[in-house]
Parts: structure tokens; C-alpha cells; sequence
């Protein structure tokens, strides 16, 4: 068996994945909820019944030619470690990451597709690409569908769609989202307006983790919540809409920042970096949210010569499984800490203190 | 129609429930309907609309003393009203009178639009163009169109529709 911590790349090379407008847009997504026709719901369904169900999808996601280096897996073969580096890969939920037994994933190595095989539907697959490319996405999950429609039957209604598990997915099956970084807008209090009027388009605002998740490090996941009565183009041409509109808020209020309050910038700049350049003891959460900071600040050309994938292979190699994994002992939390901090301080030593007078054309 | 629970003020609210192979009818009168908690389609919050459902099914059992089940999966409204999720594709079908509210309430319509499997697609189409010969054919029977009328007919047939409306 293939070992998902061995086939994944480096998180350093992770961060060398570019895409448009990926300072403000760290990834996009398009997923599909799809079900077998002949099958009960995975949460209904009895055991045999679900692995039934990962026998018949599992070799015929495998055989697609975007699958072809792929690593493919019942969940029961994974370790928690491994789950929870998938979770932090952004490349499983943590709903399927409690999932055992008559559950499965199939995901490609260059992580653009990844596949969650009974996890709330029978098949949730979704298409991942650096930066804002939501409607790339798009066409790519659909094509990826339409391939897999030729071996599998799906479930589908006249009148409904798609049908899901759950009512509030059916119809295209379709969840659009983006994760963004936005620390401009949190920093100048515009993200709670933001957020409502995002929401009162029938869009949907979480934290990093997707539903029920905080927005650690700034990082908020933006996504449609309808999927019935209005076509996937449609659906993906409103998200594109209105994150255009939020980059440009951020970038706005950054500007902005600059102008009226530099020594907020620089006080919040320059307080994260003395951290996480100096601390001997950090949690993963304390972590985040100043690496969003430094982030800021190489965005913002305080660092000369810093490049922002330091920042994100940071944010990567900071989370508790990615770290642990570096590890040859099971350590705990507190143990995790000292290391994490380590680590930290080891990677920063040849970033320098942070210029007070922003160099270049980010001064305007 | 005479309201099944108070058996005086006249039925306006209908309930179809199918049990099996058997299809349960229930007749209430505006108060009745009130009283059970399955009324004002308009005054639903997402929430209340879940547990709506839940109301209505309850309401079924109170009145026949069975609940409502998937035929397919065993899947009851209760189990609904547990997870908020469905036991299997059929659940649709099986619940389709409470979740139209719902799904009312949840999304941009209740119809669905955007893709379809291939294999679906053609009839699809076909069902949404048959709809619309049906509908043009009846108007020109009305209009004692018959010249108009025979074309639609023969259009009708030749895509596997039933033009049973003209001798």
C-alpha cells in the first residue's frame, strides 16, 4: 500500500502551486455531491451495503485519466495522523475524516482532484486549483463527472436534479467556494459588513476548515449554498462576481491602512514577526494568526527579499499533523509546541525585521 | 369534503401520504389543519419548515396510527427529523409532499436546472419539448386550428408522445 504522507509533495513544493490573484485567493474549489441510484444514503446505509458501494466507485474513479497517479484508499487503511494531514491538505473534510469502514478516497498527486468516496453522499468530488480559478474548476469537475456518469448510475430526477443526501445539496450537487486571505479586512473592521452583505446574496462565510470552523489566520472560505433551481454556470459566475468584489475590498483596504494608519500596520507587522522570530513555545493556533500578519507584510513589501511561500509552507508545516509527521516520536501538545516554535525561529532566521518604510511600489 | 378530525367545517387543507403500496388521504379544515400544526405555508422559517415536516408526518400517524416509510430503504420521517438527511434516492419520491416546502424555503427554485447525465439528457429534452407541443396542440384544437393541429400531432408522435387530444 501507497503511503499518502510519501506520495503527497513536500509542503514546500505545495506552496510553489501558483494561480491568479493568489495573494488574496489561496485556493478555489468546485465540488459535486453524486449517489448510486441503486444504493441508500452512506449515513443510512448498513455496513455491507457502504462497502458495497466503495468497491463499485473506488476502481472506476481509479481508471479515470485524471486519476492516473493517484493514491487511492479504503479510510479504514489510514491512520488518524494520515486523516488529519488529508484535512489540513484541504483535501478531505473532517467529516470524512472520522469516517471508517465502507469509506474511501481517491486523490491525484498534483492534489487537483480529489475524490471522498461515502462520505456524507457516495461520491463527493471536487476539483482544486491555486489561486481564483473557480470557473477552471468548474469545467474541470464537470468533464471528470461526465466521464464517471459513463460507468456509474447515478441518481437523478426530472423535476430535483442530483439527488442528495441531504436536501440542501440537491439539484446540481454543486458547492463553489474560494479560501481567502483577508487580513485588511479584518484588521480595518470591514469584514463583519462584508460577511453579512456576502451572506444576503445566499452565500455562505466560514473559517478554514469549511462548516462550523473559525476563521483562523484570517482566512475565511467563501462558497454558494443553493444548488436547485439555477445552473452550475450561473452559480459559478455569481461566486465570481462577488469574490472579484472582495478582492478588491482587501486590496482596497489595505491601501487605505497604509495611508490613514501605518502604525497599526506596522504595530501588528512587527509584533508577529518579534514571535514567531524569538518564541520558544507556540500553539498551532497562536501560530496562524501571526503567520497572516507576516503574510500581510510580505504582501506589503516589508520583507525585501522574502518570499510569501515561506509564509505558506509555515502555515502548512505548523499545523499539528503536518508537524508531527516530521517527527520520529508521538508527541503531545506541549511537546508540539517547543517544536513548532522551533522550528519557527529556524526558518525566520535570515528573514529580517520588517522595513518601517514600505520599499517599492507597495508604498502608494 | 367534510374536515376527518372535527367532521363539521369543510376540508381545505389535503394531505397524500403512501404507506406501501397504499395511498393515505387526509382532509382538515382550516382550524384543524391550525391545530396540528400544519398551516400558513407562508409564516415558514428554515427551521420551523424541518420540523414542519416532522408536524406533518406526526400528524399522518396521529390520524392513521402508522408512520410514514421509504418503501425502498425503511427510512421514516422521524429519522428525518433525527439527521435532517434522507435514506436513499427514493426517500424523494416517498416524502416528496413534506420536502416541497422545504425545498421551497432552502433554494432558488424547486425545479431543477444545469446538467443532466447524458443518457438523460435527450429525454429530458424531450419531456420539456413534448410539454410545450402538448401545450401549443391544445390551444390550436381550440382555435379549430386543424391544419396547425395535425402537424403538432404528427411532431408529437414522432418523438414517442401520446397525442391522444384529436380523433
Amino acid at each position: 500500500m501507497k503511503d499518502i504522507h510519501t506520495f503527497l509533495c513536500s509542503a514546500a513544493e505545495s506552496t510553489q502551486r501558483h494561480g491568479p490573484h493568489d495573494r488574496i485567493v489561496m485556493s478555489s474549489r468546485v465540488r459535486l455531491a453524486r449517489n448510486l441510484r441503486e444504493f441508500s444514503f452512506p449515513g443510512w446505509a448498513k455496513k455491507p451495503e457502504r462497502v458495497k458501494v466503495l468497491e463499485t466507485v473506488l476502481p472506476a474513479v481509479s481508471a479515470l485519466p485524471e486519476m492516473s497517479d493517484s493514491f487511492a484508499e479504503a479510510m479504514d487503511n489510514l491512520t488518524a495522523l494520515d486523516k488529519q494531514l488529508l484535512v489540513e491538505r484541504h483535501l478531505i473534510s473532517r467529516e470524512h475524516a472520522a469516517k471508517s469502514v465502507g469509506s474511501g478516497l481517491v486523490v491525484n498527486r498534483a492534489e487537483t482532484f480529489s475524490v471522498m468516496i461515502n462520505e456524507e453522499d457516495h461520491l463527493r468530488m471536487q476539483a482544486l486549483r491555486p489561486g481564483f480559478q473557480t470557473r477552471e474548476a468548474w469545467q474541470a469537475v464537470d468533464k471528470f463527472d461526465s466521464a464517471l456518469e459513463k460507468k456509474l448510475n447515478f441518481a437523478f430526477d426530472n423535476e430535483l436534479g442530483y439527488l442528495t443526501a441531504c436536501p440542501t445539496n440537491i439539484g446540481t450537487g454543486i458547492r463553489v467556494s474560494a479560501m481567502l486571505h483577508l487580513p485588511g479586512l479584518v484588521l480595518s473592521e470591514q469584514i463583519n459588513p462584508i460577511v453579512q452583505s456576502v451572506n444576503k446574496l445566499g452565500l455562505a462565510v466560514r473559517g478554514l476548515y469549511g462548516e462550523g470552523t473559525e476563521a483562523l489566520g484570517n482566512v475565511f472560505q467563501v462558497s454558494n449554498q443553493m444548488t436547485l433551481g439555477e445552473s452550475e454556470t450561473v452559480i459559478v459566475e455569481r461566486l465570481e462576481k462577488v469574490l472579484s468584489q472582495i478582492i478588491e475590498h482587501e486590496e482596497n483596504a489595505r491601501q487605505t491602512l497604509m495611508e490613514k494608519k501605518p502604525k497599526v500596520v506596522f504595530n501588528h507587522i512587527g509584533r508577529a514577526y518579534g514571535i514567531l522570530a524569538n518564541a520558544h513555545s507556540i500553539s498551532s493556533k497562536e501560530t496562524m494568526n501571526l503567520l497572516s500578519f507576516l503574510r500581510l507584510g510580505v504582501d506589503m513589501d516589508l520583507f525585501p527579499g522574502t518570499q510569501r511561500s515561506l509564509v505558506d509552507e509555515l502555515f502548512l508545516m505548523t499545523q499539528p499533523a503536518h508537524l508531527q509527521k516530521q517527527l520520529s516520536d508521538k508527541l503531545s501538545a506541549e511537546e508540539r509546541d517547543l517544536v513548532r516554535a522551533d522550528m519557527v525561529r529556524e526558518r525566520l532566521k535570515n528573514v529580517n525585521r520588517p522595513v518601517v518604510k514600505p520599499s517599492g511600489s507597495a508604498a502608494n | 369534503m367534510q374536515c376527518c378530525v372535527c367532521k363539521e367545517k369543510p376540508a381545505t387543507v389535503h394531505l397524500t401520504q403512501i404507506v406501501g403500496d397504499k395511498m393515505q388521504k387526509l382532509d382538515l379544515c382550516e382550524e384543524c389543519a391550525k391545530a396540528k400544526g400544519f398551516n400558513d405555508p407562508t409564516n415558514f422559517g428554515m427551521a420551523d419548515q424541518m420540523l414542519g415536516l416532522g408536524a406533518s408526518l406526526e400528524l399522518d400517524s396521529a390520524a392513521t396510527g402508522m408512520e410514514l416509510k421509504c418503501p425502498r430503504c425503511g427510512f421514516s420521517q422521524a429519522d428525518f427529523k433525527k439527521s435532517g438527511r434522507l435514506g436513499c434516492p427514493e426517500c424523494y419520491r416517498t416524502f416528496a409532499e413534506g420536502l416541497s416546502g422545504l425545498l421551497k424555503t432552502m433554494h432558488k427554485g424547486t425545479r431543477h436546472v444545469g446538467k443532466a447525465p447524458e443518457a438523460l439528457r435527450q429525454s429530458r429534452d424531450n419531456v420539456d419539448r413534448l410539454k410545450v407541443l402538448q401545450k401549443k396542440l391544445s390551444k390550436a384544437v381550440e382555435d379549430e386550428n386543424y391544419e396547425s393541429a395535425a402537424s403538432l400531432r404528427d411532431e408529437i408522435k414522432l418523438l414517442g408522445g401520446a397525442a391522444a387530444k384529436i380523433r
